[in-house]
C-alpha cells in the first residue's frame, strides 16, 4: 500500500452563519473556490496533475446543491480535467472527504488529490436540505430519533455534567482560541476572504468572544428544554436510556458549537507525486476509521471511531501526543476525554469550534489541518483528529510528522 | 345475500337506496351489507335510467359500524397478509368506484355514522346530516388499535389536509353535525324532516361527480410534500409527541401517521393501496386484536350484565344509602345522584356527611362552570342528596354500600346499624378492597344479601366495579347488585370471594416486584421507567408512594396477624418497613417516599442508594419490564386456577378499566394467549430460577393448558375451573 502525505492546507476564516455576517454575501461556491484558488496559488500547483476533488457539504441543496464539489473546481480555475465528488458524512463531511481522498492515493488509484469541505450556513440554512430520518413516521418511530441538542442533554445527563462543567469548558474553548490567534498559531493556514473587489472580507474568526467566562455564561437560557420536555423529545429519549430519571437541559448557544460560513482545502498525494511538483511533505495520513453507534444519543461516536483508527493503525491512546475533537456540544468532548482517559491539555489547545464555529461541511478538514500545524509547532509526532456525527458516527483521522 | 337495500328509482332518475338490516335495531356492516352494496352501486352505474344516488338509512343510526359476531369469530381465525389483503382492498375499491363512478352520490346522515359508515359517507359527493343530538361522525378506529382501511385516512387528508386531519385521525374523534360542518366533513345540517329532500336538491342540480382530488393541479391543503417546512414541522412534532405519549406500544398511531406521510405523496389510488396495506399490518398485529376484544367485546358483555344470574327480576334502584362520606363515600354519592338514584350519606357527625356532599357540589359546579352542565342539573342532582347522621333514613333503600375505614370493627357496626334499617330483600355492599366478603359477612344476620362492590378512586372518573360474590351472596343480591352498577353506567366484573379479590392483589404483585427490586439495588430510575415503558401509567414506586407508605406498612403488619404462622410476608415488605419505620417516610403525604417532593416536583431520593447499595450490574430493561409483567401474569393464572375469577374477560376488563394494566396488551388473558402457553411457561421459569420460585410459579393449570393446546380465549378455549364447578348457583 502507497503512503498518503499532506503537502498543504488552508482555510477560510469562520464567519457569523447569518445574514449579517462577513461572509454571507460569498456564494458557496465562491467561497470553496477561494480555498481552492489559494492552495493552488500558494503551491504554485499546476492543477492538471490533481485526480480528484473531494468536498465535504452537508445541506447539498440550493446553490450548494448538484455536486459542487465539480462547480467550485471548475470556479476556481481549476484544469477541467480535475473532476469533483461530493460528499456528506454530516459533520464529519470534511474530514471524510480527506479520507476519501487519501484512500484513493493510499490505494495507487491517484498521486495527487485536493479534499477538502464547504458550508455556507448563512445562505443555506441547516436542514434545508430535508431527509427522512425526522420526517417519515415510519422512520423516526423505528429509529426514536431526537434531535441533536437533546441528545447532547441526554449525554451530559447520563454521565452526570452540570451546567458549571460544561460552561467552564465554553469558557476555556474562547481562551484558547483567543491565545492561539493572539500569538499567530492559525496564520499559516488561514487565508482571508476577499469581496468581488479583492478587499478582505474577513481575516479572523468571527465569531470569538475573549471575555466569555462561566459567569457570562450562566445568563443564557438552555436551548433544547421547549423541544425536549414539551414536543416529547426527552420521553422518546428516555425510552432508549432508561436509567436516566430526567433529561436535563444544560446546553445553550454559548456551549454548543456556533453556527458559521467557512471553507478549507488539503493538498494530498504520494511521495513521488509531491517530489515531482517540488512539494515538501508535511505529514502522513498513518490510518482512519468511521463508526456508527447507538443514534438516539447519537454523539458517542468518537471515542469507537478513535478505537478503530488506532487499530488501524497498531497504536494505544498512549501513542497519541495531541487531539482534537469536534466541539460540536461541551458534553461530547468532556465525554471523550472520560472515555479515551485523555487530559484536556493535550486536546483541543487551540479552542474548537464552541469558540470558532463549526461550517459543518467543512469542520472536518479544518481541525485536521489546525492539529497538523499544532503538530509541527509542537514538534510533537502523532496527533488524532475526530468528530462526532449526526444519527450515530464517528471519524477519526491519524496523523504522523514526517 | 340477504338485501340490506331498499331501492327506489323516482321519475326524475335519483335513486334512493335505504340501508334496513332486517330484524336489526341498527345496520351493521357484515358479508350481506358489503356484497349489497357492492351489488346496488354497480347496477346504479350501469343502469342508465339513474341519474343520480341518495344513500340513506332506515334506523336510527346510518350504520354502526363493524358486526360485532364477525369480529369476536375473526379473531380466532389465524390471518395472513396476502389472504386479508385480498378482503379488505375490495371494499375500498368499492368506495373508490361511488367517487369516480361518473355519478353524483349524495349521502343523507339521519343518525350516527362511525367508522365504516363515514368511510362510505366520505366517499359520497354530498353530505348533509340530520340536526339531531344523538348525531356523531368520526372515524375512531385507533381507539381499538386500528385505523380507517378504507379510504378514511386519505379523503380527510385531501379534505382537510395534514394539520387538521391529523388529531381527528388520531384521537378517533367524534364529531357532532354542526362541529363536522364547520370542519368541512358535511355540506349541510337540516332539520331531519328536510333531510332526504336536501340530498334530493343537490342531486337534481346537475353536481359535477368529481372529487377535488381527481381533477388537475390538485394539492392538499396546506401542503403535500415534505420538503415544505410547514409540513416537515408538522410530522416532526407529531412523531415525537406520538412516540412519547405510545412509548411505541400502540402501533395504530403510527401507522396512521405513515399513511398521511405516505398517501399526501401519493395519487389517491396508489394512496389508498398503501393505506389498506398498512390496515392489514394493524390487523395482523395482536395489539388490535386484545384491544377490540377487551375493550369492545368484553367490555360490551360485562355492561350487558352478562353474569346476571337469570330469572331474577331487573331491579331499578331509587334511593341507595352510602355510609361514609370520605373520599369514596362522596363520590359514589355523587355518581348514584346524577344517575338519577336517591342518596342518603351517612356518616358519624353532621360535618363529616355534610363534607361528602360538599364535594359533589364542588365536582358538579366545575361541570356548570365548564359549560359540561347547568345550574338547573346541578340542583336536582344535588337535591337527591341528603346527608345525615341518622340510619332511620335508609328506610325505604334498596341498595346500601359501605365505605368506611377498612377496619373490620368499624365495618361491623355500621353494618348492624344499617341492617336493622333495611327492609328485607335490600342489598348490603361493601366498597372493600381487600378484606373478604365472607368474613365481613359473618356478623350479620343476612349474609345472603351481603356483597361486595369495589369501587376506583375517582369514583367518578374510574369505569369499573369489582363486584365480589362471597360463600353466602345469593343469586338476588347478584342480580340486584348488577343492576346498580349498570345504572350507575359502569362496567361490572364478576369476582369469587378471597383476600385481595381480583385487582388488589393484580396490582399488588406489579408493585411488590418493582419495590423488591429497589431492594437488589436495581436503579430505582430503571424500574420506574420500566414500568412505564410496558405501558402502567405509573411506576411502581410513585404509586406506592401514592398510597401512603405508612398504609402499606399498616397492611402489612395486620396481613401477618391475620396470616397466623404460615405467613410469608412479600418481597417488598421489608423495604417499606425500612423507610417508614427508620426513615419516617410514608409518601407523597409527608413529600417524603420513594420520591422527595416539593414544590418543583418529584424527584427520587438519592437517599435510596445508601440504604440499597446499586448494583454493579443492572439488569436489562427487558428483564425488569419481564419481571413485572410476568408477577401479573403468574398472578392472574393463580386467580384463574384458584377459582376467584369465573372467565378471563373479568380478569382482562379488570385489569384494564380499573388497575392500570396495559390497554394495548388487552389484559393479562389476552397478553398470555399472545405470548402462547409454551414462551409463557419458558419465561416463567427461567423467572423463577433467576428471581423468585415462588413469585413466578406458574399453577399446573397453564401446564395442562400447553398440554392439551388450550388457551384463554378462541376456538380451544379453556372452561375456567370456577365455571366447572358451577357458576349458576
Amino acid at each position: 500500500m502507497t503512503d498518503a502525505y499532506i503537502f498543504d492546507h488552508v482555510r477560510t476564516p469562520r464567519g457569523k452563519g447569518k445574514a449579517d455576517g462577513a461572509l454571507a454575501e460569498l456564494t458557496p461556491v465562491a467561497l470553496a473556490a477561494q480555498a481552492l484558488s489559494a492552495l493552488a496559488r500558494r503551491n504554485d500547483l499546476d492543477t492538471r496533475h490533481v485526480e480528484d476533488l473531494t468536498l465535504g457539504c452537508v445541506v447539498a441543496v440550493g446553490e450548494q446543491g448538484g455536486n459542487i464539489a465539480r462547480i467550485a473546481a471548475l470556479a476556481a480555475g481549476f484544469d477541467e480535467s480535475v473532476p469533483g465528488v461530493q460528499v456528506n458524512r454530516y459533520c464529519a463531511s470534511g474530514l471524510e472527504a480527506v479520507n476519501q481522498g487519501a484512500a484513493k492515493v493510499m490505494a495507487g488509484q491517484a498521486g495527487l488529490v485536493v479534499a477538502g469541505g464547504v458550508e455556507s450556513m448563512s445562505r443555506v440554512p441547516m436542514g434545508a436540505d430535508g431527509g427522512s430520518w425526522a420526517i417519515d413516521p415510519a422512520v423516526a418511530f423505528a429509529t426514536r430519533f431526537v434531535m441533536q441538542g437533546v441528545s447532547a442533554d441526554l449525554l451530559a445527563s447520563k454521565y452526570g455534567y452540570s451546567r458549571e462543567m460544561l460552561d467552564a469548558y465554553a469558557a476555556e474553548s474562547h481562551r484558547r482560541a483567543s491565545v492561539a490567534w493572539r500569538e499567530g498559531r492559525f496564520a499559516r493556514s488561514v487565508v482571508p476572504a476577499t469581496d468581488l473587489l479583492g478587499r478582505v472580507l474577513l481575516d479572523k474568526d468571527e465569531m470569538i468572544r475573549p471575555e466569555t467566562s462561566v459567569e457570562t455564561l450562566a445568563a443564557l437560557k438552555p436551548s433544547f428544554a421547549e423541544m425536549g420536555a414539551k414536543a416529547g423529545f426527552d420521553t422518546v429519549a428516555l425510552t432508549r436510556y432508561p436509567e436516566v430519571e430526567k433529561i436535563h437541559h444544560l446546553h445553550h448557544a454559548g456551549n454548543s458549537s456556533g453556527i458559521v460560513d467557512g471553507a478549507c482545502a488539503m493538498l494530498i498525494g504520494t511521495l513521488e507525486a509531491g517530489r515531482a511538483l517540488g512539494l515538501t511533505p508535511r505529514a502522513r495520513i498513518k490510518s482512519f476509521a468511521s463508526i456508527g453507534s447507538e443514534p438516539t444519543i447519537m454523539l458517542t461516536g468518537p471515542a469507537p471511531a478513535a478505537a478503530r483508527a488506532l487499530k488501524n493503525a497498531g497504536m494505544s491512546a498512549r501513542d497519541i501526543a495531541l487531539w482534537e475533537l469536534n466541539e460540536a456540544f461541551s458534553a461530547v468532548v468532556l465525554r471523550f476525554m472520560e472515555a479515551m482517559n485523555v487530559n484536556h491539555a493535550s486536546i483541543n489547545v487551540n479552542g474548537g469550534a464552541i469558540a470558532m464555529g463549526h461550517p459543518l461541511g467543512a469542520t472536518g478538514a479544518m481541525i485536521l489541518g489546525t492539529l497538523l500545524d499544532e503538530m509541527e509547532r509542537r514538534g510533537q509526532a502523532t496527533g488524532l483528529a475526530t468528530l462526532c456525527v449526526g444519527a450515530g458516527m464517528g471519524t477519526a483521522t491519524i496523523l504522523e510528522l514526517v | 345475500m340477504i338485501d340490506y337495500f331498499k331501492r327506489a328509482l323516482a321519475a326524475d332518475g335519483i335513486l334512493t337506496l335505504t340501508i334496513d338490516q332486517p330484524d336489526a335495531q341498527a345496520n351493521v356492516m357484515d358479508r350481506h351489507f358489503i356484497d349489497g352494496l357492492e351489488h346496488h352501486v354497480n347496477a346504479a352505474l350501469a343502469d342508465d335510467a339513474v341519474k343520480g344516488v341518495l344513500l340513506t338509512s332506515a334506523k336510527s343510526s346510518f350504520v354502526a359500524g363493524a358486526d360485532l359476531k364477525t369480529l369476536e369469530a375473526s379473531l380466532a381465525e389465524p390471518k395472513d397478509a396476502a389472504t386479508l389483503y385480498a378482503e379488505c382492498r375490495p371494499f375500498s375499491a368499492l368506495l373508490r368506484r361511488i367517487e369516480t363512478g361518473g355519478k353524483p352520490f349524495a349521502c343523507a346522515l339521519n343518525g350516527a355514522a362511525l367508522g365504516g359508515g363515514f368511510e362510505i359517507a366520505l366517499a359520497c359527493h354530498y353530505r348533509c346530516a340530520a340536526d339531531v343530538r344523538s348525531l356523531r361522525v368520526g372515524l375512531p378506529e385507533v381507539g381499538v388499535g386500528l385505523l380507517p382501511g378504507a379510504g378514511g385516512t386519505q379523503r380527510l387528508l385531501r379534505m382537510l389536509g395534514v394539520a387538521r386531519a391529523l388529531p381527528l385521525l388520531l384521537q378517533g374523534s367524534q364529531l357532532k353535525a354542526q362541529a363536522a360542518l364547520e370542519m368541512g366533513l358535511v355540506d349541510a345540517v337540516v332539520p331531519a324532516e328536510d333531510l332526504l329532500e336536501t340530498a334530493r336538491a343537490w342531486l337534481l342540480g346537475s353536481p359535477d361527480p368529481t372529487k377535488a382530488w381527481d381533477r388537475k393541479g390538485f394539492r392538499v391543503p396546506g401542503g403535500q410534500s415534505p420538503l415544505e417546512p410547514a409540513i416537515a414541522q408538522l410530522f416532526l412534532g407529531s412523531n415525537a409527541a406520538t412516540g412519547a405519549g405510545t412509548l411505541y406500544n400502540l402501533p395504530a398511531p403510527q401507522a396512521i401517521l405513515s399513511c398521511l406521510y405516505e398517501g399526501m405523496q401519493l395519487p389517491m389510488d396508489k394512496a389508498l393501496d398503501i393505506e389498506c396495506k398498512y390496515f392489514v399490518k394493524l390487523n395482523l398485529d395482536p395489539v388490535a386484536g386484545n384491544m377490540i376484544r377487551t375493550l369492545f367485546i368484553n367490555k360490551g358483555k360485562a355492561d350487558r350484565l352478562m353474569h346476571r344470574p337469570q330469572g331474577v327480576e331487573r331491579r331499578v334502584h331509587r334511593k341507595v344509602g352510602v355510609l361514609g362520606a370520605g373520599l369514596m363515600g362522596a363520590g359514589l354519592a355523587l355518581v348514584a345522584a346524577e344517575a338519577g338514584v336517591d342518596v342518603v350519606l351517612i356518616d358519624r357527625d353532621q360535618a363529616a356527611a355534610d363534607k361528602g356532599k360538599d364535594y359533589a357540589r364542588s365536582r358538579l359546579a366545575r361541570d356548570v362552570e365548564k359549560g359540561r352542565s347547568t345550574q338547573e342539573k346541578m340542583d336536582a342532582t344535588l337535591a337527591r342528596i341528603v346527608s345525615a347522621t341518622d340510619y332511620a333514613l335508609l328506610d325505604g333503600a334498596s341498595l346500601v354500600v359501605e365505605a368506611v375505614f377498612e377496619d373490620r370493627a368499624v365495618k361491623a357496626e355500621v353494618f348492624a346499624r344499617a341492617e336493622a334499617a333495611l327492609a328485607p330483600g335490600a342489598v348490603l355492599a361493601s366498597n372493600t378492597s381487600a378484606l373478604p366478603i365472607t368474613g365481613l359477612a359473618s356478623t350479620l344476620a343476612r349474609k345472603d344479601a351481603f356483597i361486595g362492590l369495589h369501587f376506583f378512586s375517582p369514583v367518578e372518573r374510574m369505569p369499573l366495579v369489582e363486584v365480589i360474590r362471597g360463600d353466602d351472596t345469593s343469586d338476588e343480591a347478584l342480580a340486584h347488585a348488577l343492576d346498580f352498577v349498570a345504572q350507575l353506567g359502569k362496567t361490572p366484573v364478576l369476582v369469587n370471594d378471597s383476600p385481595g379479590f381480583f385487582t388488589s392483589r393484580f396490582i399488588g404483585a406489579f408493585i411488590n416486584e418493582g419495590v423488591a427490586m429497589v431492594a437488589e439495588g436495581v436503579a430505582p430510575a430503571l424500574i420506574e421507567q420500566a414500568a412505564r415503558l410496558v405501558g402502567y401509567p405509573v411506576g411502581p414506586l410513585a404509586i406506592s408512594d401514592e398510597v401512603g407508605l405508612d398504609l402499606a406498612y399498616k397492611g402489612a403488619l395486620q396481613r401477618a396477624r391475620d396470616g397466623g404462622p404460615g405467613y410469608k410476608p412479600g418481597a417488598s415488605v421489608p423495604v417499606i418497613s425500612e423507610l417508614v419505620v427508620r426513615h419516617g417516610r410514608h409518601g407523597r403525604k409527608n413529600g417524603q417516599g420513594f420520591y422527595d417532593y416539593d414544590a418543583a416536583g418529584k424527584r427520587l431520593w438519592p437517599g435510596l442508594a445508601d440504604i440499597w447499595p446499586r448494583a454493579e450490574n443492572q439488569p436489562s430493561l427487558e428483564e425488569v419490564k419481564a419481571r413485572m409483567l410476568y408477577a401479573q401474569l403468574v398472578d392472574a393464572a393463580r386467580c384463574m386456577a384458584d377459582g376467584v375469577l369465573l372467565d378471563a374477560a373479568d380478569g382482562d376488563v379488570g385489569a384494564c378499566l380499573g388497575v392500570g394494566f396495559p390497554a394495548y396488551l388487552g389484559g393479562p388473558f389476552a397478553a398470555m394467549d399472545t405470548l402462547g402457553m409454551p414462551r409463557l411457561i419458558e419465561r416463567s421459569e427461567q423467572l423463577a430460577r433467576d428471581v423468585s420460585a415462588e413469585r413466578y410459579a406458574l399453577p399446573e393449570l397453564v401446564y395442562q393448558m400447553a398440554r392439551s393446546g388450550q388457551s384463554f380465549y378462541g376456538k380451544r378455549a379453556l372452561t375456567p375451573p370456577a365455571r366447572r364447578k358451577g357458576e349458576a348457583r
